[in-house]
C-alpha cells in the first residue's frame, strides 16, 4: 500500500545561495530515527516537501544517499508552499514524503562508464546529489566531466563544494556564467557552447541533462556532431503534481506518469512522447 | 452462487433489512444536493418506500462512495505553542459498512476499472473494504447507453455484490460474493426454481452482449497518430472545458489535493479534479504543457482511450453514456471513437 503521510522532519539548517535571495537550500533532519535509518534513495529520486496548511511540492533531492544523517533541498521561491517555506526558520517542523520517482541508473546504465554531467540554472539540485555519489563510489565509475552554467556568478548554487570540486584531479569540472561579470575569472559563454568545447567522446558514456527547455534543446546538437545518441543522454522532466506516486494524473505527457514512469527519462524515450512538460 | 426469487414486497423488505446492517444509499431522482450532508449529490439514505429506478444509470455514478469528495488524508493544527504544530496524522479509517442498492452493471464495472490505478492506495481500499454493491441489471437501454461497446453488457454482473434482475413476475437476486452472502444471512428467501433460472438466462442471452472487439482496433493504433489525429482541433473548438464530462464520469478519478484551515486546525483533503481546467497542469512558473482548450479536450479522450489501456488492459470508459447526457455542447464519446478509428 503507498502512503500519503508525510515523515515529520526538522529544519535543521538554510542556506541562502544565491545573490537575488530566492533560492535556499533547506537542510532536513528526521525526528524518527527509524524512519531516518528506512530513508533510501537514489539521486535524481524527488520527494514532496509539506508544510500543514499550505499543501505538498515536488522536489528533486539535492542530497546524496552517501550523506545519511540529513536531507538536502534547494528551493526556488515561486508560489504558495515555497513562499512559507521560504519565511520558514531553522527548529520549525516541516513534512517530506517519499522518496519518489525512478533517479538515474547509478547502479546500472551508469555503472563503469564515463559520467559527463550538464547543468543549467538550479536545475543542478539532483544533479549536485549524483555528483557526490558518484565522487563516493569514484572507482565504480570512467571520467567525470561535470558542466554547470548560471547567467551570473552570484546565482550559481553550492559554491562552496563548486570549489572544492575544481581542486579535484579526479573530476573535468566547467563552471560558466552567461556573461563577463567583475570578479570572474572563470569561464563565459552559454552551456551548450561550452558542452560542445569540453564534452568527451561518446565512447562508454553517458550523459544527464537537467536544465532550462531551451538549454537542453541547444546542448544535443553539438552532442550528437561529437558522435553522441539520444539512448546516451538521460534528462529528468517536471510537470505539476500532487500525489507523486502514480495516481492523480496531474503529471502525466502523454502515457507517461512523470512522477511514477519519471522524472528520468532517457532522450529516446522522451523523443517518443508529445511535448506535454 | 446462490439465486433467489423475489416479489417486489420480498425485495423492498430485503432493502429495509439492509438498514440494520450499515448505511443504504439508492440513487436519488436526480443531482440535487441532498438535504443531508452525509450523503453525496444524486443519492439518498434509503428511506424504505419501495425502490424505483429509472431506466439506465442513475443520475450520478457510484464513485462517490469510493472516492468521496473532498477525502480527509490528513489532520494537523498549525497553532502556535502547540506542541503537534505542524504534524500531520492519518484520521481513523472508516469501516462503517455502507450498502448501495441500484447501481447499474456500467458503474459496478466502474469500480473495477478505477481499482486498477488505485490497488496501492489505502482510501480506496478501506472504502472497497466497507462497501458492499447490490446493483440491478437493465432490461431496458437508454440512447445514451452503450455499455456493451465497452466490453460490459446490461445483464453483466461483474463488480456487484448482489445483482438483482426483473422477472416477469417478480425478481431474482443472484449471490455473487461472500460479502452478498452476510447480506442476506437471517433471512428467508425462496430459492429461485427452474423456470425462473431459465427466464434470466434467456433474458441474459437476449440481452446486448460485451462486444468491445470493434474498439479493440484502437489499442493497437499508434498512440502519435491518434494524438495528431485533425480531429481534436474540430473538437477543441466545441468544448468548453466546463468539465460536467469528467464529474459525471464513473471511471474519470483524477484528484487534486489542497489544504484547508479553520482557525488553527486544519485537514489535508482531496477532492476531484477535472484535467478540462488550464490550473490542472499550471506549473507555478507559468508555463502550461496544457494551456490550450483544445489539449486539455484530446487529454481526457485519449487518457479513457489509449494511455489508460496501454497502461492497464481494458479501455477507462464503461459505456454509461453519462458524459453524453450532460455535455452542454453535445459532445458524444461514441463519435469520437468512430472518429479515432478511422485515423490511419
Amino acid at each position: 500500500m503507498i502512503s500519503y503521510l508525510p515523515y515529520p522532519v526538522r529544519i535543521d539548517d538554510i542556506v541562502v545561495e544565491t545573490e537575488d535571495g530566492n533560492l535556499k537550500t533547506f537542510k532536513l533532519v528526521f525526528e524518527d530515527e527509524a524512519q531516518k535509518l528506512a530513508w533510501r534513495h537514489v539521486p535524481g529520486q524527488f520527494a514532496m516537501l509539506s508544510v500543514a496548511g499550505q499543501g505538498e511540492i515536488p522536489i528533486g533531492i539535492a542530497s546524496s544517499p552517501t550523506e545519511p544523517d540529513h536531507l538536502l533541498f534547494t528551493v526556488s521561491r515561486a508560489g504558495k508552499v515555497t513562499t512559507a517555506l521560504h519565511q520558514m526558520h531553522a527548529g520549525e517542523r516541516m513534512g517530506v514524503r517519499g522518496p519518489l520517482g525512478n533517479g538515474f541508473p547509478i547502479t546500472t546504465d551508469m555503472k563503469g562508464k564515463n559520467i559527463v554531467i550538464i547543468a543549467g540554472g538550479f536545475a543542478v539540485t539532483t544533479l549536485r546529489a549524483t555528483l557526490i555519489y558518484l565522487l563516493a563510489h569514484r572507482q565504480d565509475y570512467g571520467t567525470i566531466t561535470f558542466i554547470y552554467g548560471a547567467r551570473t556568478p552570484g546565482m550559481l548554487l553550492y559554491r562552496e563544494e563548486l570549489k572544492q570540486w575544481a581542486e579535484r584531479s579526479d573530476v573535468d569540472l566547467h563552471v560558466t556564467i552567461d556573461r563577463e561579470a567583475p570578479g570572474w575569472d572563470g569561464l563565459v559563454g552559454f552551456v551548450p557552447t561550452i558542452a560542445g568545447q569540453v564534452a568527451p567522446s561518446p565512447d562508454n558514456s553517458v550523459a544527464l541533462i537537467c536544465g532550462p527547455p531551451i538549454m537542453i534543446k541547444f546542448t544535443m546538437p553539438p552532442l550528437e556532431k561529437i558522435g553522441w545518441t539520444n539512448d546516451q543522454v538521460y534528462l529528468s522532466l517536471e510537470n505539476r503534481m500532487k500525489c507523486g506516486q502514480g495516481v492523480c494524473c496531474h503529471c502525466n505527457v502523454g502515457p507517461k506518469l512523470v512522477c511514477k514512469d519519471g522524472p528520468v527519462f532517457t532522450r529516446t524515450q522522451v523523443n517518443k512522447l508529445p511535448v506535454e512538460y | 452462487m446462490q439465486v433467489f426469487k423475489l416479489s417486489q414486497a420480498e425485495l423492498d423488505s430485503m432493502i429495509r433489512h439492509f438498514g440494520s446492517l450499515g448505511m443504504v444509499y439508492t440513487p436519488a431522482a436526480g443531482k440535487q444536493p441532498s438535504a443531508r450532508t452525509d450523503c453525496a449529490p444524486g443519492w439518498q439514505p434509503a428511506d424504505g418506500a419501495p425502490l424505483a429506478l429509472a431506466t439506465g444509470p442513475s443520475a450520478t455514478s457510484v464513485k462517490t462512495f469510493f472516492f468521496p469528495q473532498p477525502e480527509t488524508m490528513q489532520t494537523f493544527s498549525v497553532k502556535n505553542n502547540y506542541p503537534d504544530r505542524g504534524l500531520l496524522r492519518e484520521p481513523e479509517t472508516l469501516t462503517e459498512k455502507q450498502i448501495v442498492v441500484g447501481l447499474r452493471p456500467c458503474d459496478a464495472r466502474s469500480v473495477l476499472l478505477n481499482n486498477l490505478p488505485y490497488r496501492e492506495d489505502p482510501y480506496y481500499q478501506a472504502n472497497m473494504a466497507r462497501t458492499v454493491l447490490v446493483g440491478f441489471t437493465c432490461d431496458a437501454m437508454c440512447s445514451t447507453c452503450f455499455c456493451d461497446r465497452m466490453g460490459g453488457s446490461p445483464m453483466a454482473t461483474e463488480g456487484l455484490d448482489i445483482a438483482v434482475s426483473r422477472l416477469d413476475h417478480g425478481f431474482a437476486a443472484e449471490i455473487l460474493t461472500a460479502r452478498g452472502e452476510e447480506l442476506l444471512a437471517g433471512l428467508k428467501l425462496t430459492p429461485a426454481g427452474i423456470s425462473e433460472l431459465d427466464e434470466l438466462a434467456g433474458r441474459r442471452q437476449a440481452a446486448p452482449q460485451a462486444d468491445a472487439a470493434g474498439l479493440d482496433a484502437l489499442k493497437e493504433r499508434d498512440l502519435n497518430r491518434l494524438y495528431e489525429a485533425p480531429l481534436w482541433q474540430q473538437l477543441g473548438e466545441s468544448c468548453i472545458n466546463c468539465g460536467a464530462c469528467t464529474f459525471v464520469c464513473p471511471t474519470c478519478y483524477c484528484f487534486d489535493v489542497q489544504d484547508e484551515v479553520v482557525r488553527g486546525t486544519g485537514r489535508r483533503i482531496r477532492y476531484w479534479d477535472s484535467c478540462m481546467f488550464p490550473l490542472y497542469s499550471l506549473h507555478t512558473s507559468g508555463h502550461n504543457p496544457r494551456g490550450q482548450k483544445m489539449q486539455r479536450t484530446r487529454n481526457r479522450f485519449m487518457h479513457k482511450l489509449k494511455y489508460f489501456p496501454d497502461r492497464f488492459g481494458p479501455f477507462s470508459c464503461v459505456g454509461c453514456g453519462r458524459c453524453v447526457k450532460d455535455c452542454p455542447v453535445n459532445i458524444d464519446i461514441r463519435e469520437v471513437m468512430g472518429d479515432l478509428l478511422t485515423v490511419e
